[in-house]
């Protein structure tokens, strides 16, 4: 079970008005290697691998839902007080048709969410090389999401989620290492 | 250390249709290097550390866009 505390795990400010950014933030939102699929993929995945990984996977998917709050956030704030033709100028005309300013599970080209974006193989090292993967195309996506704000406070929110990309990457390439050790071998005395 | 972002030039055509950007870059951030987290590393303070996003500053690899100032041709 969770416990679930009413604030975010980083502060969320948007200072302009580019209700064009929320239609690529969303992209790590609902899109292949957002915040959803990894959620996903890494608490589906610690069923079937070794005791020692699973705890870190249990932290690290409770932590991207946190950070699917965050973007959540960012494109609610920026779309909320656009008007039906700003949301047209905007290029989210046909986001709008369909969904007004809900937010909707889908990339920033508008393809639904779907379970094949993630994976669960059964086989640990499969599985964590999959997570690291993962882990460094988020990492990729945020680059290209700052490199196409000009909003100090967004750019400022997306530079710390980029930067846990970097710390759950090195947590899951451990995790390999932790696997790899000749711990597990019987011992024959 | 290692730096976190690599540079290298492109082979350019003498036909090509826009301006060309000589110097390209890709990162390189230190998860690549660091390999098991070696004990007693330095520390962030923790509010420093929450803001940032990691503890660690050998984890710490701020990002700026490398389009800007758009990369200069020598
Ligand atoms: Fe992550």
């Amino acid at each position: 079970m969770w416990i679930y505390e009413k604030k975010l795990q980083y502060p969320v400010k948007v200072s302009k008005c580019d209700p064009m950014m929320a239609k690529f933030l969303i992209e790590q939102y609902g899109g292949a290697d957002g915040e959803l699929a990894a959620a996903l993929r890494y608490l589906n995945q610690r069923y079937t691998i070794p005791d020692k990984i699973i705890g870190l996977l249990t932290d690290i998917g409770t932590e991207e839902f946190a950070h699917l709050e965050m973007i959540a956030t960012m494109v609610y704030k920026l779309t909320k007080d656009a008007t039906a033709e700003e949301m047209k100028e905007a290029g989210l005309g046909a986001h709008y048709a369909d969904h007004d300013k809900a937010l909707f599970y889908h990339n920033a080209a508008g393809a639904p969410f779907t379970a094949t974006y993630i994976q669960a193989k059964g086989d640990p090292i499969t599985d964590l090389y999959e997570d690291i993967a993962a882990e460094e195309k988020a990492r990729a996506t945020y680059q290209w999401l700052i490199n196409m704000s000009d909003d100090p406070d967004i750019i400022d929110s997306l530079s710390f989620l980029r930067e846990r990309e970097i710390v759950h990457s090195q947590r899951f390439r451990e995790a390999v290492e932790i696997l790899k050790e000749d711990q597990g071998r019987k011992k024959v005395f | 250390m290692p730096t976190n972002r690599k540079y290298y030039r492109p082979y350019i055509g003498p036909c090509d249709p826009c301006p060309p950007i000589r110097v390209k870059s890709y990162e390189t951030p230190p998860q690549l290097y660091l390999g098991f987290q070696p004990y007693g590393l330095k520390q962030f303070d923790p509010s420093t550390a929450l803001r940032k996003g990691t503890l660690w500053p050998a984890l710490y690899a701020p990002y700026t866009n490398p389009y800007e100032p758009r990369e200069e041709e020598e």
